[in-house]
């Protein structure tokens, strides 16, 4: 600050003129306190830059993307109850309702039963319901049901009843349609005939009388539809199981977990060609006896399939020859050791991550043919099969009846495909679920037909499948949620955020179409929730590798920031001391 | 059209079931998998490789397919320039086992071993154009053996001298394997430096561990083979894998077996293991429920009656003809003419450099002779 010589400043003396000194000794005090402000003020500007911008740009440019989740809707997923329901229908024949009791039909009843599920994560009860309706027959039902022979052909002939439903048609003891001790008939398709007995029919109400035949046709629904154990066991693996039914645990380990596609290999081993020349038309084999199945089972899953032909490899076990019954023979136990050997050889043709059914055809050599599987018993196995769970099926093909001994070798042979896909089929039955129940007593079973399959077995699976998808993309989603929720670090993008929601919406969906009974719809939406969900919580970006332990934080952040913010610290706590000294000056000057 | 064989099939049916389903409880698995990683590389650590290549010869010998075994590996022994033995890497002094052998099937080698991978392997989250082989493809039902080897630390395992896992990433991964239930039940070996520290904060269940030495311990390294100049196994692995030589697929040794190999007198390090997860108890674990693949297996009881004839594939579907792609036109490149180049001017270096020798020719005779060149 230079003295600036004002002329409206001058006095009346003249221009005052400060004696040198005194001019020198005013300056550098301003001059330190006008340092000394600037020195101030820079200080708090760069605080003040430093807490109001630096402090959340740091913040914004540290911090992870993560997309909204809809977290509240995947907590109340996790609590959702599971609603099962069924229609049936109960048509009453001529001669089993008495005209009293006929005026009261056609009469709609509901039941529901409740059971808890003892799960580690979601769905603690369940209810399942029946949507019975009685009605009596139409004359056309009349006129079927007089047939012979294929009633319930005929009977499917006029209505087709939509999936998840069954219609049981209650016959009169007179009629001649089931054999003398069999007291229902389960058909092909979505059809029950029950044979009401003598005293049922006579002197009752109506309540009565379908009081009395409640427990029958409750049977045939644990048969044909779905039942408290069914659904535990597809919900086996988030369920801690009691093992109460032997053969159910064992069914779901045997059968492949729902899956959006299957590849089937079949493949015929020929250990020796020099004696034997195979042929087998495996094309039209699979045109013909398997893809019938396939494409019923189409809602459930897409199936691919190949087939091999591998030379020179033999079973890893050495069959023993039994002369009893003059032939080598395999037993039970050492059947587990055969497929090792040989599934190192088999190639497989799968480029997708979908679980692969193999099935094997074997044509022993001619040194160790006949060969013949026994079981624990030493009885002879008649189908000379077996499978493995959730792998696939050897089945054993001698060849030695089809040639005497003084035939040119190598033989053609060509093998008869029905015998074998009869029992590919069956195991191919097993291995997907279709599970094997044993009838109650006075049950009559139908054979399932051409396709291999019943219409009511594919509903039962329907079910199972549903429900186990809807399990397991709940249990996805959920842990997904706890998962992210859990690890801060974890960058959610907007496609797994989308996928997520889109699960959620789909679950949803499920859900309300089991509780409302339309099973072809339930069992689309379950897939696609699961599709979902598995996208979501299998996305590559999902990886957490960033694991800071607190102390290797502080030492990379330590030598960043702290020369920056040791000199402005020791100026705020400059200025704060001077500050608190120019006030216990004015105090003191004030006294 | 009713056929009373059937009944008689179906009664047949449920009998054999309910034996086979007794056979079911002993273990609940259905398939076996193995994990197997070796996180070293460089010369100097033969062991490690020879060591993970001793466990995948005794797991395959047990039964487990290659298909079913993911084995990471820097695999730079065989073909390494100071390998004595090329295309071989022993286990034994005396050269006597070549544990490389033929048919090895490595699926993550050299570069591609990290810790990414490995707990991308482990969780699923590979990218969708992964090949099925490098794939851990377990379901609920499968039993997996997870087996590493290398250098580490108190709760840290070095991966190929450039990264670590930590303990708690590791439980962390288990734990989501155990979330969308990856494996039915998990056997963790690891034979390092203060292996024990690795298995100490695994929280999910049905999981066992076992490692070659305590916190604050050393393990160390067997023999070493005076021809090849390096350590050829460690301990623990090495009296290990003579444990493992006497088992045989159909063997009922147990777990509480595999607990006593390698005592202190043998290891000089502790070897420590981890039960407390595992719901089963240990000595009903037989060792080829995670070391083998003994597969169960039931009697196909019925078949179905199948009566049509088979429907004649269609004689004027036309097959296709497939030939051969010339992938990589030999001939047209033998007889090619060489290719006419286009000229470019000289680039900086060729000028720079005339440049220089032009300065220095003028600075040392003087600027009068630059009239005479321009």
């Amino acid at each position: 600050s230079s003295m600036v010589f004002k002329r409206g400043s001058v006095g009346a003396k003249g221009p005052r003129a400060y004696p040198p000194h005194q001019l020198h000794h005013q300056m550098p005090v301003l001059l330190i306190q006008d340092k000394r402000r600037r020195g101030q003020l820079a200080a708090l500007s760069i605080a003040a830059v430093v807490i109001i911008v630096g402090v959340p740009l740091w913040w914004r440019t540290t911090e992870t993307y993560r997309a909204w989740l809809p977290v509240s809707q995947i907590k109340d997923l996790a609590k959702l109850q599971l609603h099962l329901s069924a229609d049936v229908e109960v048509v009453f024949a001529r001669g089993t309702v008495t005209p009293e009791q006929q005026k009261k039909v056609p009469l709609t009843q509901t039941q529901d039963e409740e059971h808890t599920v003892d799960g580690d994560l979601l769905m603690q009860f369940m209810i399942l319901r029946y949507e019975t309706k009685y009605r009596t027959a139409t004359i056309m039902e009349e006129d079927a049901l007089k047939k012979p022979t294929a009633a319930d052909l005929s009977l499917h002939m006029l209505s087709e009843s939509p999936c998840g439903s069954l219609v049981v048609y209650v016959i009169p003891e007179s009629s001649s349609l089931l054999p003398e001790d069999v007291n229902v008939y389960i058909g092909q398709r979505r059809t029950a005939l029950v044979r009401i007995s003598a005293q049922m029919r006579v002197g009752k109400t109506l309540e009565q009388l379908l009081a009395q035949l409640e427990p029958q046709i409750k049977q045939v629904l644990q048969v044909m539809s779905f039942s408290h154990t069914d659904i535990t066991v597809a919900l086996s693996d988030r369920v801690r199981f009691r093992p109460g039914n032997k053969e159910s645990i064992a069914d779901s380990m045997r059968a492949f977990k729902s899956s959006p596609g299957y590849e089937i290999t079949f493949s015929l081993l020929n250990p020796d060609p020099k004696s034997h020349q195979l042929h087998w038309d495996i094309e039209g084999a699979v045109q013909t006896y398997i893809q019938p199945l396939l494409t019923k089972l189409s809602p459930l899953a897409n199936f691919s399939m190949d087939s091999q032909t591998l030379y020179y490899t033999m079973l890893g076990v050495t069959p023993r020859f039994d002369s009893s019954f003059e032939a080598y023979t395999l037993n039970a136990d050492s059947l587990a050791h055969v497929i090792n050997p040989v599934e190192a050889r088999l190639g497989s043709n799968a480029a997708s991550s979908n679980p692969v059914l193999n099935f094997l055809l074997y044509v022993p050599d001619i040194r160790h043919s006949p060969l013949y599987i026994h079981d624990h018993r030493k009885q002879e196995v008649p189908s000379n099969a077996f499978h493995s769970p959730r792998w696939g099926g050897i089945m054993v093909y001698n060849v030695n009846g089809f040639y005497g001994s003084e035939t040119e070798f190598p033989v053609h042979v060509n093998i008869n495909m029905a015998k074998v896909m009869g029992v590919f089929l069956a195991q191919l039955r097993l291995l997907l679920g279709v599970q094997s129940l044993s009838p109650p007593p006075g049950f009559l079973v139908a054979p399932c037909g051409s396709t291999g399959l019943a219409d009511w077995e594919l509903d039962r699976l329907m079910w199972s499948r549903s429900v186990e998808n809807i399990a397991t993309a709940t249990t996805t989603i959920t842990s997904l949620a706890q998962l992210l929720d859990q690890i801060g670090n974890i960058v959610i993008n907007d496609n797994i955020a989308q996928q997520v929601s889109s699960a959620v919406t789909s679950l949803q969906l499920a859900m309300a179409e089991l509780e409302v009974g339309n099973l072809g719809f339930a069992l689309q939406y379950s897939k696609e929730a699961i599709l979902a969900s598995e996208k979501a919580f299998f996305d590559p970006s999902l990886l957490h590798l960033l694991y800071f332990p607190d102390d290797q934080k502080f030492a990379i952040y330590i030598p960043l920031f702290l020369p920056m913010c040791v000199p402005i610290l020791l100026s705020m706590l400059k200025i704060v001391s001077e500050a608190r000294q120019r006030r216990r000056e004015k105090q003191a000057k004030k006294e | 059209n009713i056929n009373p064989c059937v009944q008689i099939i179906i009664h047949l049916l449920s009998v054999i079931s309910q034996n086979s389903a007794g056979q079911f409880f002993s273990s609940g698995h259905t398939n076996n998998w193995a994990v197997l990683v070796c996180t070293s590389r460089f010369w100097f650590n033969y062991r490690h490789v020879a060591n993970t290549l001793s466990v995948y010869r005794s797991v395959k010998r047990l039964g487990i397919p290659d298909s079913h075994i993911v084995l990471m590996l820097a695999d730079d022994m065989a073909c390494n320039h100071r390998n004595p033995k090329p295309a071989t890497v022993f286990s034994h002094k005396n050269m006597e086992l070549n544990v490389y052998g033929d048919d090895v099937e490595v699926d993550y080698r050299g570069y591609e071993v990290t810790v990414e991978n490995f707990l991308r392997v482990l969780t699923g989250r590979l990218p969708p154009s992964t090949p099925r082989s490098k794939r851990l493809l377990s379901d609920d039902r499968s039993n997996i053996l997870i087996y590493l080897t290398g250098h580490g630390g108190n709760g840290f395992l070095k991966f190929q001298d450039s990264e670590e896992i930590s303990n708690v990433e590791l439980a962390d991964a288990f734990e989501q394997m155990w979330q969308k239930r990856r494996y039915n039940e998990l056997l963790f070996i690891i034979d390092t430096c203060q292996g024990a520290s690795m298995y100490e904060r695994f929280y999910s269940p049905n999981i066992m561990a076992l490692a070659s030495s305590q916190v604050g311990e050393d393990s160390l390294s067997h023999q070493p083979d005076l021809a090849i100049g390096v350590h050829l196994m460690d301990r623990y692995t090495f009296y290990m894998l003579e444990f493992l030589e006497d088992i045989h697929p159909a063997s009922k040794t147990n777990m509480n077996d595999l607990f006593k190999v390698c005592p202190k007198s043998q290891c000089v390090s502790t070897p420590g293991h981890r039960t407390d997860l595992f719901l089963r108890d240990p000595g009903s674990v037989l060792i080829t429920d995670f070391f083998g693949s003994v597969r169960k297996v039931e009697l196909t009881m019925d078949a179905i009656n199948l009566t049509d004839p088979i429907n004649p594939v269609n004689g004027e579907e036309q097959k296709e003809v497939y030939s051969y792609a010339d992938q990589l036109p030999v001939s047209e490149i033998i007889h090619q003419k060489p290719k006419q180049k286009d000229w470019h001017p000289p680039d900086g270096f060729i000028l720079g450099l005339w440049t220089l020798i032009l300065l220095v020719f003028f600075k040392t005779y003087g600027i009068k002779h630059l009239k005479h060149i321009f």
